[in-house]
């Protein structure tokens, strides 16, 4: 017969190094393991949605940089493909590429930081997490060319992008691909076969593929429980129809799973990369757009990307005004917190930090 | 009047307390020039170690600073050197707070708890020919006994603090400590039948071949035990930074932190100090006379800079698995060396009981294969036993081929 313990309420967060930010979770353990998962989450509130209302559609790209702030060209991109399709505006072919190439080369810094803090919750000492960064920093350099920016970048507008990308831009990609060929296959030596990281990572937290369906989970969470769903596939949008690539799909659906279902994402993104360089061709950057856009009234859009953590959707109505009568984010990281409950009952504590650290939140869209 | 040593007393074999002694001996009566070369002598130790931790914790930043791809502390002093100084000064400045609701005689006595075995194991060790501070013939087990320490001190921090984090923090590492401190005993036990002596000195000098080749189960035994011990990851659980942010030191601050810091990193030291003298031949070396110190300090470094080395490498053991290593792995490791060991000790040895050089090779020959042979098998069993069961929602699959 077991010893009875007493259960024991535990504050995990918001102040906590593994949270991804300000997330909270109220947990009461019998010893280690956990009984209670209760999360609880608005720290982070800025009413991006309520904001929105009071901008007009090209400002409204600035306050998408701050929703998940480590993939800020996806969340402009979800936007910009909600305000053309309200617009009907039609994208020219160059600033297409230009999308693709940086929401790629964005998922590859949002997946680095993801197996990095992955690795963290882990508990190793940073290495891996300073690999990563490596990486990352070289990303957000190439955007600050691009833009000026690197991490609040508003780099797209509805209509196309900003800025064309300047002459020195191509060889510092190039070199960037080149270099992280390398860069990336050390990481993947550290990580990939460690016993530790199996032996820790495998069969825990494993999310069935009919919850995560039920959950409307998506993203590589959705992924790593064997569902091949990737909206660049199948609904492309921007120049993904052009692109060949692979969706990496897991059967698990435990942490190991979602963590080896990004770093093979990391791979496809980098061949997409290379194709846009191959393809893109000289021309116009912005359709012929006015400065302040006004849709007809009771015109509605739904612009939807495959962001690095889910599926990202803006749903934006227009009263015939200057900015959007309602503007909802449909945040990916949102809905796959919904299944952690069953995620982590059960599990121990060390399980609970790595689980939140596989599935990849990140606070600023969970809130808004 | 001159005061003389008798040879029965366990400091009368060690080189500078005879010094002192003699020569404050002239002034003084016997009993107080007793007591001014102890303190003399525990003075230097006591600040040795606490010198050895600060400088090792500027070294293993800047190692993990380059682990990491980055510089480190290299600001103050030559290439930082002075960092440890920088952050004494600020922890003494900062306030010392003691949570409300903390027991607070428990707490404050817990840095010193923590201090104290680590400065006292340094006490038997020998840092060059007849220089240890005691002698001690059952030096192996007054390592032991004073190193169990530790886990009190630990449990002392966690339940005086008034924090569940702490509780936790204190709860697996103590945990942790009663656990590996069998596999540990066990794996000393074979360094004591080929040394036939629990005294570190006789330890020492019955290495004509180093422990380390003798002895290698037993020394990755110790090695694993005393980092888990010690808290480095992949150990680290007992303040396991991303799940209980410090674990059971989480509410100390200003000077106790200070304490407990060097505890942690004087730790580190002492245990590569033990290490040294059990397995790699402790001070003796080319010109071992003179430069015995020497060999001993670089040891201790090598070891040093291979804790270092996993800390910077390895992710963090769950609690169940850090268990199932220590009584499914370790234990048994430690035990079939502890007989095989044995054996080989009634088959070679001499008819006075002791072992030569040539014995020494072929205990090491057989070792050798004992102990790949060992980790091989038990490693394949272990693989198994630890990976977790799924639970009952499904089962696990490796992930398939890319679409």
């Amino acid at each position: 017969m077991p010893i009875q313990t007493e259960p024991m309420t535990v504050n995990i967060g918001p102040q906590h190094p593994s949270t991804h930010g300000v997330f909270r979770l109220r947990v009461t353990f019998d010893g280690e393991n956990i009984l209670e998962v209760e999360p609880i989450f608005g720290y982070l509130h800025r009413g991006t949605e309520k904001l929105a209302e009071e901008r007009n559609y090209v400002q409204i790209v600035t306050l998408t940089d701050r929703l998940d702030y480590v993939s800020s060209m996806i969340n402009n991109q979800a936007y910009c493909l909600a305000v053309e399709d309200l617009l009907d505006l039609e994208v020219p072919q160059r600033a297409k590429y230009l999308r693709t190439l940086t929401a790629e080369l964005q998922r590859v810094a949002s997946h680095l930081m993801g197996i990095g803090f992955f690795l963290q919750d882990l508990g190793t000492l940073g290495t891996p997490l300073m690999y990563a960064f490596r990486s990352r920093e070289r990303i957000l350099d190439l955007f600050e060319m691009l833009c000026g920016a690197r991490i609040t970048v508003s780099y797209m507008r509805p209509g196309g992008v900003f800025f064309d990308a300047p002459d020195d831009f191509w060889p510092a990609l190039d070199q960037f691909l080149k270099d992280f060929e390398t860069e990336y296959k050390e990481i993947e030596q550290l990580i990939l076969e460690n016993e530790i990281v199996m032996v820790r990572t495998r069969g825990v937290s494993v999310l069935p593929l009919d919850l995560a369906i039920n959950a409307s989970v998506s993203g590589p969470v959705l992924r790593a429980s064997g569902l091949d769903w990737d909206w660049r596939k199948m609904d492309p949008y921007d120049a993904y129809d052009r692109m060949e690539f692979d969706v990496p799909i897991a059967t698990g659906g435990d942490n190991y799973d979602r963590f080896w279902v990004r770093i093979q994402e990391i791979h496809q993104s980098i061949r997409m990369v290379k194709q846009c360089i191959q393809q893109i061709e000289p021309g116009p950057i912005r359709a012929d757009v006015p400065l302040i856009l006004r849709p007809k009234p009771g015109a509605e859009a739904y612009g939807r990307v495959e962001a690095s953590k889910g599926e990202l959707a803006f749903y934006l109505v227009s009263d015939g005004g200057i900015s959007p009568y309602r503007c909802k984010v449909r945040s990916p990281s949102l809905i796959n917190l919904t299944v952690t409950e069953h995620l982590l009952v059960g599990w121990k504590l060390a399980d609970m930090i790595v689980t939140l650290g596989s599935l990849d939140i990140n606070m600023g869209e969970v809130d808004r | 009047m001159n005061c003389v040593l008798g040879p029965g007393n366990i400091l009368h074999d060690t080189l500078l307390f005879r010094v002192i002694y003699d020569g404050v001996g002239h002034v003084l009566p016997c009993w107080l020039s007793y007591a001014v070369a102890g303190l003399a002598i525990m003075l230097i130790l006591v600040n040795g170690v606490l010198l050895g931790a600060g400088l090792f914790s500027w070294v293993e930043r800047r190692l993990i600073g380059r682990f990491h791809n980055r510089i480190g502390p290299n600001r103050w002093g030559p290439f930082g050197s002075l960092q440890p100084l920088a952050d004494l000064v600020k922890l003494l400045l900062k306030e010392d707070l003691t949570p409300k609701g903390a027991d607070r005689i428990i707490f404050a006595i817990v840095p010193v708890a923590m201090l104290a075995p680590v400065v006292l194991v340094m006490a038997v060790v020998p840092f060059a020919k007849d220089t240890a501070l005691a002698n001690l013939n059952v030096g192996v087990l007054y390592i032991l006994a004073v190193t169990s320490i530790t886990s009190i001190a630990i449990f002392m921090a966690g339940w005086a603090s008034d924090n569940r984090y702490a509780m936790f923090g204190a709860s697996r590492g103590v945990a942790v400590l009663i656990s590996y401190e069998v596999p540990v005993v066990m794996s000393l036990l074979g360094v004591v039948l080929v040394a036939g002596s629990m005294s570190l000195a006789d330890i020492v000098s019955a290495q004509t071949v180093p422990f380390l080749l003798v002895q290698p189960l037993a020394f990755f035994v110790f090695f694993a035990g005393t980092s888990a011990e010690l808290n480095r990851t992949p150990f680290d659980l007992a303040e396991a930074e991303s799940e209980l942010i410090a674990g059971y030191h989480i509410e100390y601050s200003g000077v106790k932190f200070a304490l407990i810091q060097a505890a942690e990193f004087g730790a580190v030291l002492t245990s590569s100090a033990v290490m040294v003298t059990l397995f790699l031949s402790g001070w003796s070396g080319p010109f071992s006379n003179y430069l015995g110190w020497a060999w001993f300090l670089m040891k201790i470094g090598v070891l040093a800079f291979i804790f270092s080395w996993i800390r910077a490498t390895f992710p963090r053991l769950r609690i169940d698995q850090l268990m199932a290593f220590a009584w499914k792995f370790l234990l048994p490791l430690s035990i079939i060396n502890l007989f095989a060991t044995a054996l080989e000790v009634y088959f070679l040895r001499d008819s006075a009981g002791t072992l030569d050089t040539t014995d020494l090779w072929i205990m090491a020959g057989i070792n050798f294969g004992l102990a790949f042979a060992c980790i091989l098998v038990f490693g394949t069993l272990i693989r198994e036993k630890v990976r977790p069961a799924g639970p009952a929602t499904g089962a696990t699959l490796s992930p398939g081929e890319a679409d």
